[in-house]
């Protein structure tokens, strides 16, 4: 029913436009030269003018209205019986809901049947409310907005002001969410803090993480929690990640722009950007399956042993993930470098090999730079070929042929895990915000670099 | 006063895919002397430029046919090495493209590709003599280790003709090398270029009479792809023999 009232605020919104429009025309007597504002303007201003209101209507009044007769319906239900708790409470208005809406209650006593009555009838009365009101506030806006229409009335200035305040909003949307995002993670990292008394240091740098098997009443035992072979793990598979990703991802770049012809371009390209549409969860399994024994049965055969699920076959494949994230933009950047530099270099003698490497990689450093960093916050926040290669234990080794497990493989075995959420989120939310503020510096201290070198060569 | 013949061109074409831009060209271009190419814009000049150290060759669509001889070698032979012939002819292009990188740098950078120094010493030499004949030097040599394109456009142009000439090429291809610079860059330039004919070969295009009739001994007029006249500069100037040439030159076409 407010779907349809939505859609109808719309439709009347749509109808306040053709009118606005061909008012402001009549009203100047077709010579629309004289309006200060185009017809069109003075049609958009009453649109929106009068969707604003509507929806807005809609909106506060649904929601408000409807909370308080929610509220107003539980106070009545504990007056009914004054010695139900809360939850009880609640639980009878649930059943008075569904009791009103045909549905199948727990239990249907008086006083849920008469409250299911209450339920219909202040709910019709909320509904038919809501709608006359919100289709009301449309018509009223509507009609104001149409009756302002004269020739010096400002409609384009007003409606450029009413998209420039709805731009804001959305962008407000925007930041505020990760605000909150941020805000929840810093709260939730602060009640762990308090829930190991405050020896940060014990998560900073303590080497034991078993976070769950220490919880006595809901206290974590501070020497359990220590991330130390987490980021340590996160570290070393990313560090093999880059080593396959960076020199391939950059070689292809360097080849496919100024060495390969027209026609390999033309599909080396999508080949390689394809790689970038496979699901990571694909490059999960194929590392545990099929690189992780074969890594096993390599080593076996040379007198190795190798843990059937180790740091390097994670990270040779989180590396073959990462390859056309950085070739495809490094590429691009190398593209973007004038081709009147390349002739510049020619033009001194010099052969492809130098152009390219004293002209051509410099120029484009800086997004090359950039591409490798998203590389690496990719490799950091990749969790789907970890959990499933590299294994769950926390171990801390320097081996990369054994099984390590990181910061985002923890987070998921905390969650997915079936301890009890508020014990498993501290540990989850606090690994969160470590690795939130280990990427932001990262990128902080690449701008850095990215920035001083745009200073020295722009 | 016969001279050698440095370059010689013999009934070049080229194709930019189907546009024909140069229509059997023939030039012969003397050793040891400054040759100019005028015409207006769009009839080929550069691209006939281009041709003489194969720059075209980096372009795909670009096609040449016909005879170009440096000293009596074909350059477009499968046994010459363009590298090498750049080396040798050396370019400055229609806009300058200085490298992002130091003023100091951007010079060095053809004298070490090509190992002529043999020490920083000799480098930092043969920086500081190009610069200052590309009538640059006052101006940067306080700035040598500052980007070259920090610069304004003159000052770009010229630090391109100092690192063309600091590679010491034997034929120096300049492409309207002072479109930017201001009258007195510019006739420090022109000194630069009369200066460089006793031990160089240098083509110059150029949009200004004016520049032609004081640098070249040569001059070459090149209208819709062809070079309709082609002579002593005195000539050309005083007595042009196509009225093509002669409405162009006072002004009447272009
Ligand atoms: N890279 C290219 N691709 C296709 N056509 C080109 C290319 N470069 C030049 N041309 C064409 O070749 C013709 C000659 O161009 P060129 O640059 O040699 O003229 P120009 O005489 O140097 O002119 P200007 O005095 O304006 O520099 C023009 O018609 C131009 O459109
Ligand atoms: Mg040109």
């Amino acid at each position: 029913m407010l779907t349809v009232t939505f859609f109808a605020i719309l439709a009347l919104a749509l109808a306040f436009y053709l009118v606005g429009r061909s008012r402001a025309v009549s009203v100047v007597g077709g010579e629309v030269h004289q309006l200060h504002s185009r017809p069109n303007f003075h049609g958009t201003l009453a649109m929106m003018l009068s969707a604003i209101c509507g929806i807005l209507a809609l909106l506060v009044i649904g929601t408000a209205w409807g909370a308080y007769i929610e509220r107003s319906l539980l106070a009545d239900i504990m007056a009914a019986q004054p010695d139900l708790t809360p939850i009880e409470a609640e639980l009878v208005l649930s059943d008075a809901h569904a009791l009103a809406s045909g549905g199948i209650a727990s239990r249907s006593d008086a006083l849920r049947i008469a409250m299911a009555e209450q339920v219909t009838s202040k709910g019709a009365l909320h509904q038919w409310g809501t709608i006359a009101v919100s289709l009301g506030l449309t018509v009223l806006a509507g009609l104001w907005a149409i009756a302002k229409i004269a020739p010096e009335w400002r409609a384009r200035n007003r409606s450029e002001t009413i998209v420039r305040r709805v731009l804001m909003l959305t962008a407000i949307i925007a930041v505020l969410t990760t605000v909150g995002i941020v805000m929840s993670l810093i709260f939730e990292t602060i009640n762990f803090f308090d829930n190991i008394d405050w020896q940060i240091h014990k998560f900073l740098f303590g080497t034991t993480w078993s976070p769950l098997s220490g919880v006595q009443a809901g206290k974590l035992d501070p020497d359990k929690v220590g991330a130390i072979p987490l980021f340590a793990g996160t570290l070393m598979i990313t560090v093999i990640a880059m080593l396959v990703a960076v020199p391939i991802g950059l070689l292809s770049a360097i080849y496919l722009s100024d060495f390969a012809s027209a026609r390999v371009r033309a599909w080396a390209k999508p080949m390689l950007e394809l790689l970038a549409g496979i699901p990571t969860v694909v490059y999960g399994f194929f590392a545990a399956i099929t690189l992780a024994p074969f890594i096993r049965n390599s080593g076996e055969a040379i007198g190795l042993t190798i843990a059937s699920e180790s740091a390097l076959a994670a990270g040779i494949v989180m590396g073959i993930m990462i390859i056309p994230f950085i070739s495809s933009l490094s590429d691009d950047v190398i593209n973007a470098v004038p081709q009147s530099l390349r002739d510049g270099s020619y033009g001194l003698g010099a052969t492809k090999g130098e152009t390219i490497r004293q002209v051509v990689l410099p120029a484009a450093l800086p997004g090359i730079v950039s591409a490798v960093l998203l590389g690496v916050s990719r490799a950091v926040g990749e969790t789907m070929i970890v959990v499933m290669a590299a294994g769950q234990g926390a171990n801390l080794t320097a081996n990369p042929l054994e099984a390590v497990t990181t910061v985002t493989v923890q987070i998921v075995m905390l969650i997915t895990g079936d301890t009890e959420a508020s014990t498993a989120a501290g540990p989850a939310f606090t690994l969160g915000f470590t690795l939130f503020c280990v990427t932001l510096l990262m990128n902080i201290a690449a701008q850095r670099v990215v920035h001083k070198y745009r200073e020295l060569y722009d | 006063m016969s001279k050698n013949i440095k370059i010689s061109a013999k009934n070049v074409d080229v194709f930019y895919g189907d546009t024909h831009a140069i229509k059997g060209v023939d030039v012969e271009i003397e050793d040891k002397s400054v040759t100019a190419f005028i015409g207006p814009s769009g009839c080929g000049k550069s691209t006939f430029l281009r041709c003489i150290n194969r720059m075209n060759d980096t372009i795909d669509i670009c096609r040449v046919t016909g005879d170009i001889l440096l000293e009596g070698e074909d350059i477009y032979a499968k046994s010459i090495d363009p590298v090498q012939l750049r080396a040798r002819v050396g370019m400055v292009f229609q806009k300058p493209n200085p490298f992002p990188k130091s003023i100091y740098d951007n010079v060095a950078y053809g004298p070490t590709i090509h190992g002529l120094a043999k020490n920083k010493a000799e480098l930092d030499e043969i920086v500081e003599q190009s610069l200052r004949r590309a009538a640059i030097w006052d101006e940067v040599k306080d700035r040598l280790h500052q980007p070259g394109t920090g610069l304004s456009g003159g000052q770009q142009q010229r630090l391109c003709i100092g690192r063309a000439i600091a590679t010491a090429p034997e034929v120096l291809l300049m492409d309207e090398p002072c479109s930017a610079l201001d009258p007195i860059a510019t006739a420090q330039v022109e000194e630069l270029i009369d200066e460089l004919r006793a031990s160089y070969t240098v083509v110059i295009v150029t949009h200004s009479m004016q520049q032609a009739a004081r640098v070249s001994q040569k001059t070459a007029f090149f209208h819709l792809g062809n070079v309709v006249e082609y002579g002593d500069t005195d000539k050309i100037f005083t007595n042009p023999e196509d009225s093509r040439t002669e409405s162009y030159i006072t002004g009447r076409i272009g």
